[in-house]
């Protein structure tokens, strides 16, 4: 890599496949007679794979290659059979590496992670026993693609039939741990992923299953992790809080030995069938390597060097990195750091947006409309996967005596370059007017053969596909009679629903590029700032009469960030910003409108102001709640975490003068009333302690805990905190400290976990950990259409994948209004968030129709019942009218208006009535 | 003596976004079951009225099975 931030010259290798990808079509036929095995490393070797594979079945692209390093042909020039099987002359043995160069304005680092290897630690076992697996490898035994086709049983069973009675997982195996590896970081996803194991494991089992899951703290902190966990508890999932012994396979050859201390203090003896290692995540040797190329500054545990404020950038400007990489993470958290990266990484280079495209010139498409139908079928041999089953030619002989069909050939691949151009001159040499190609999946190939008929100046909804691969001769090889018959209703199925197509057409609606963004703390802040950088105008609305939000009262961020004053810093830029205007005081009073086309009325202290925009971010935040137990509010020594910042940061006297000083976590959160963990508090309070123990070290300083949850990079803190003689009590909910005046201090009284003992302390002051609590965000909701779970934060689009979407299209949200987050955590959501609105915001138009429903004003009378049914808020009343209205940029054309619609007023393009209709009669016979 | 094996047909409305791609994915695994099954693609099994498994009877199929 050469070059500088905005311009950089990156040389790569690519590595030979031996497949020609084009000529691929994934038949799979090479690899079955491919007689080369090695251990499958996708399966964690627990299964075989050939030396031609593809990686996993759902790899995309779904296309083979060689592993040249035990080929029989490319190591010892012998074998080649899959160049003789290959149908379509996809294998290439003379395939070289390729180096390639590319100028890049921005580059991304995302390399994730490998998991721990446990081999080296021989007290755990692993390798010395088949039913000791890692996490990973338990992974791949539930899963359906997995080594067992998802059927849980021993890995030692050669039969693969014998289930297991009892499992165990034992936690944090190369994470926190700095004795017997170097990794003292937390890995942060195990222990919720070992509850998920335990869980499916339990699903998965005919017999009761015993699970239990040795632990040190159980750190479930994410959306509905805690929810999750406690009814895995209720379920029967034995939680034991131990770091366990050793690890031997049993004398007896029943199982594998467990040895360990239980948390009554004796030592215990336990045998289970399966043993879980759940393995943390590491950066691998590889990563490390490469970031020391571009001079990456890494941290202690290998990971990208990052700050709280830039969570996504590295020591080297225009380098951004994101997943595991940068830390520890779950999958929501990397999918919004990748969105994140991708905002940082064109900030700087955005105004070099739509310099590279390219126009496509579009033939003229003809109007078809009044012509009578000429159906044209394509049948597929798809090399011998369907023609080696299924009888082509006597299908096409059938094809030509159907209605409307006139026109009929088989093809050796209808998918393939050259049979396209043939394609296209035979639709417009026969004028054809409907397509009916009988070849493999619509889902895979459609949209393929719709480029076909542009091609030939044919609407592109005029193609009906017929699958009688996938859903014939792959799945009926073994009666071909049958599949031949089957192949012709199918084709015959096809053409009389095609007989019934039309064109449809899509039409550009042009989109406002600018944003309004909800709430001026830290969130909305950056995302204002991130989508004003990139040249987008932002109304920021903000409810206070200033901005930063909560982070105005903070102190410092766990890695020592100075939070005031970054804040300071962000106003300023939010101010100085000439495309961002700020409306202080100011909250939403109405909108309408859609994705692209918003219209919002805010009222401002001042008038009310609309603005036109075409997305819309929610970044409205939480709010600390008060406690209402502990004597918080009714004694001066007991105050929560903001009250403690602020004396932190008055640097008040009092702090300096107290000689005993008490934190207890989880204050209202992980309780029946409000069931979730609030995320930031353990980390929170432990940094608050080291902040008293560093300013006066002869301080005593205890916390009260229920699980310490200082994930990720943030265990380092923790274990700082404990070097330093801060002192930590475990408690249970059901035996909280209790907490009784005493002078100008308070007393806690606890039931110490270790001793067994009551334990009186005194402090001068109790900061309590108080919960994290959403706002009511009733009215926003209504307005945008969105909904809230039942804690009251803003439900994303998808917990995992879709992290800052809601399912209503051109809202975005980010911040603590989705769920309590740190500093860090909000920022890289924010900018995820505004990464997502550039999505639409860098288009000046968004295409609408195509596959969507329509209203027959006549038929429709106005019963509203598809306005219940539709999932996308997609249909209005038009009270004028009384007859419904479909926005056709919401549809997303599922069709459930039109089932639902008792008059048949609604119909779905491309899937109406008339259409399904042919397609069932003509299933049954001609 | 000839017999008759009664061969069932059955119309399957399969969503487009699982059912269909599960079937799809049938068949990349190779998993054979009898032809008896003749799929018809929906976008979403919401969009199966009872008009069309009514009508599907009215042709004289044996069974319909809704997949979403």
């Amino acid at each position: 890599m050469a070059g500088t931030q905005g311009n950089f010259k990156v040389s790569l290798t690519e590595n030979p496949r031996y497949i020609d990808m084009d000529k691929c079509i994934a038949c799979g036929l090479c690899a079955e007679k491919c007689p080369k095995k090695v251990d499958d490393e996708y399966n964690e070797g627990l299964g075989k794979r050939k030396a031609i594979y593809v990686p996993y079945s759902q790899a995309v692209p779904l296309k083979y290659a060689i592993d040249d390093t035990i080929c029989l042909k490319l190591t010892k020039n012998r074998c080649g059979i899959c160049e003789k099987t290959c149908p379509s002359g996809a294998i290439n043995f003379a395939d070289k590496a390729k180096e390639k160069t590319l100028n890049v304005g921005s580059i991304i680092l995302a390399m994730g992670f490998e998991s721990f290897d446990p081999s080296g630690i021989d007290s755990l076992g692993f390798g010395q026993h088949p039913d000791i697996v890692t996490s990973m490898g338990f992974e791949r035994i539930l899963s359906a693609t997995g080594p067992f086709g998802g059927h849980l049983c021993l890995p030692s069973d050669k039969d693969h039939e014998k289930a297991p009675k009892k499992i165990a997982w034992l936690q944090c195996v190369g994470s926190r741990d700095e004795n017997r590896c170097s990794n003292a970081y937390c890995s942060s996803v195990c222990c919720m992923y070992a509850v998920k194991q335990a869980v499916m494991a339990r699903e998965h089992s005919h017999d009761p299953l015993d699970c239990a899951i040795f632990y040190m703290d159980m750190r479930t902190h994410g959306k509905d992790f805690d929810r999750y966990m406690e009814g895995a508890k209720k379920n029967g999932v034995r939680f034991i809080q131990s770091r366990v012994h050793s690890v031997v396979p049993s004398q007896d050859h029943q199982g594998i030995e467990m040895r360990f201390i239980d948390p009554d203090g004796t030592i215990q003896n336990e045998n289970f069938d399966i043993v879980v290692l759940s393995t943390g995540l590491q950066i691998s040797a590889a990563c490390v390597d490469l970031a020391n190329t571009m001079n990456i500054e890494l941290d202690h545990g290998n990971f990208v060097k990052t700050d709280s404020f830039n969570p996504v950038s590295t020591s080297v400007p225009g380098i951004y990195a994101c997943g595991v990489f940068t830390g520890p993470k779950d999958i929501p958290q990397s999918v919004m750091e990748a969105s994140s990266a991708a905002a940082a990484a064109t900030e700087y280079i955005s105004s070099a947006r739509h310099t590279l495209t390219k126009e496509i010139v579009i033939p003229e498409e003809r109007d078809t409309e009044y012509e009578l139908p000429k159906i044209g079928v394509f049948v597929c041999n798809c090399g011998t996967n369907i023609g080696g089953v299924i009888d082509v030619p006597d299908v096409v002989a059938y094809a030509r005596t159907l209605p409307g069909v006139t026109y009929a050939e088989e093809n050796l691949f209808t998918c393939s370059q050259d049979t396209q151009d043939k394609m296209a001159q035979v639709i417009k040499e026969k004028k054809l007017n409907r397509v009916v190609v009988a070849a493999c999946s619509p889902k895979t190939h459609e949209p393929l053969f719709r480029q076909t008929l542009i091609n030939a100046g044919l609407n592109k909804h005029l193609l009906e596909m017929a699958n009688i691969r996938n859903h014939d001769s792959w799945v009926h090889a073994s009666e071909p009679a049958r599949a031949t018959k089957k192949a012709k209703h199918l084709v015959r199925m096809a053409v009389s629903k095609s007989m019934l197509l039309n064109s449809l057409f899509e039409t550009q609606l042009p989109v406002t590029q600018s944003a309004l963004v909800v709430g001026g703390g830290i969130a909305g802040m950056t995302a204002a700032l991130s989508l004003a950088r990139q040249g987008f105008p932002v109304s920021l609305v903000e409810r206070e009469q200033n901005l930063g939000g909560n982070a105005r009262k903070l102190f410092h961020t766990y890695m020592d960030e100075d939070i005031p004053g970054q804040v300071k810093t962000m106003i300023h830029q939010v101010n100085d910003h000439p495309m961002i205007h700020t409306y202080l005081g100011a909250v939403i009073e109405h909108l309408d409108g859609f994705v692209g086309n918003f219209n919002t009325t805010l009222a401002t202290p001042e008038s009310k102001v609309t603005i036109d925009h075409g997305v819309a971010i929610l970044a409205t935040g939480a709010v600390e709640a008060k406690p209402d137990e502990y004597l918080y509010g009714k004694h001066d020594a007991v105050m929560t975490h903001l009250e403690f910042d602020g004396r932190l940061n008055k640097k008040d006297p009092m702090l300096d003068a107290a000689e005993d000083i008490a934190f207890i976590q989880c204050v209202g959160s992980r309780e029946a009333a409000h069931p979730y963990c609030s995320k930031v508090c353990c980390t929170h309070s432990i940094h608050s302690a080291v902040e008293v123990k560093k300013r006066n070290p002869n301080a005593n300083v205890y916390i009260f805990y229920r699980d310490i949850r200082t994930y990720g990079k943030r265990e380092l803190i923790y274990k700082q905190a404990r070097d330093m003689g801060i002192l930590f009590f475990r408690y249970d909910l059901e035996s909280k400290p209790r907490v009784t005046p005493s002078g100008t201090g308070v007393n806690i009284r606890i039931l110490d976990h270790i001793l067994k003992m009551p334990v009186s302390i005194d402090v001068d002051i109790l900061c309590l950990a108080s919960r994290i609590q959403a706002r009511d965000n009733q009215s926003l909701a209504q307005a945008f259409k969105i909904t809230c779970d039942s804690d009251g934060w803003m439900l994303e689009a998808h917990q995992k994948l879709r992290p800052v979407d809601f399912a209503t299209d051109g809202v975005f949200l980010c911040g603590m209004a989705h769920y309590p987050k740190p500093i860090d955590e909000s920022i890289a959501q924010a900018k995820a968030a505004a990464s997502r609105a550039i999505t639409t915001l860098a288009r000046s138009s968004i295409s609408v129709g195509g596959v969507v429903s329509r209203v027959n004003e006549q038929l429709c009378s106005g019963c509203q019942g598809c306005i219940e049914v539709c999932p996308y808020n997609a249909i209005q009343m038009d009270e004028k009218k009384h007859v419904v209205n479909i926005n056709a940029a919401l549809c997303k054309g599922c069709g459930a208006c039109a089932a639902a619609c008792p008059s048949e007023a609604l119909t779905l393009e491309g899937f109406n009535n008339e259409q399904i209709y042919a397609q069932i009669k003509s299933a049954m016979g001609a | 003596m000839k017999t008759d094996i009664f061969e069932p047909k059955i119309i399957a409305f399969m969503c487009n976004w699982c059912t269909y791609g599960a079937a799809d994915l049938a068949g990349v695994s190779r998993l054979e079951y009898p032809p008896n099954i003749i799929p018809v693609r929906v976008m979403c099994s919401a969009s199966v009225s009872p008009h069309h498994i009514l009508r599907a009877f009215q042709n004289n199929v044996d069974g319909v099975l809704v997949g979403g």
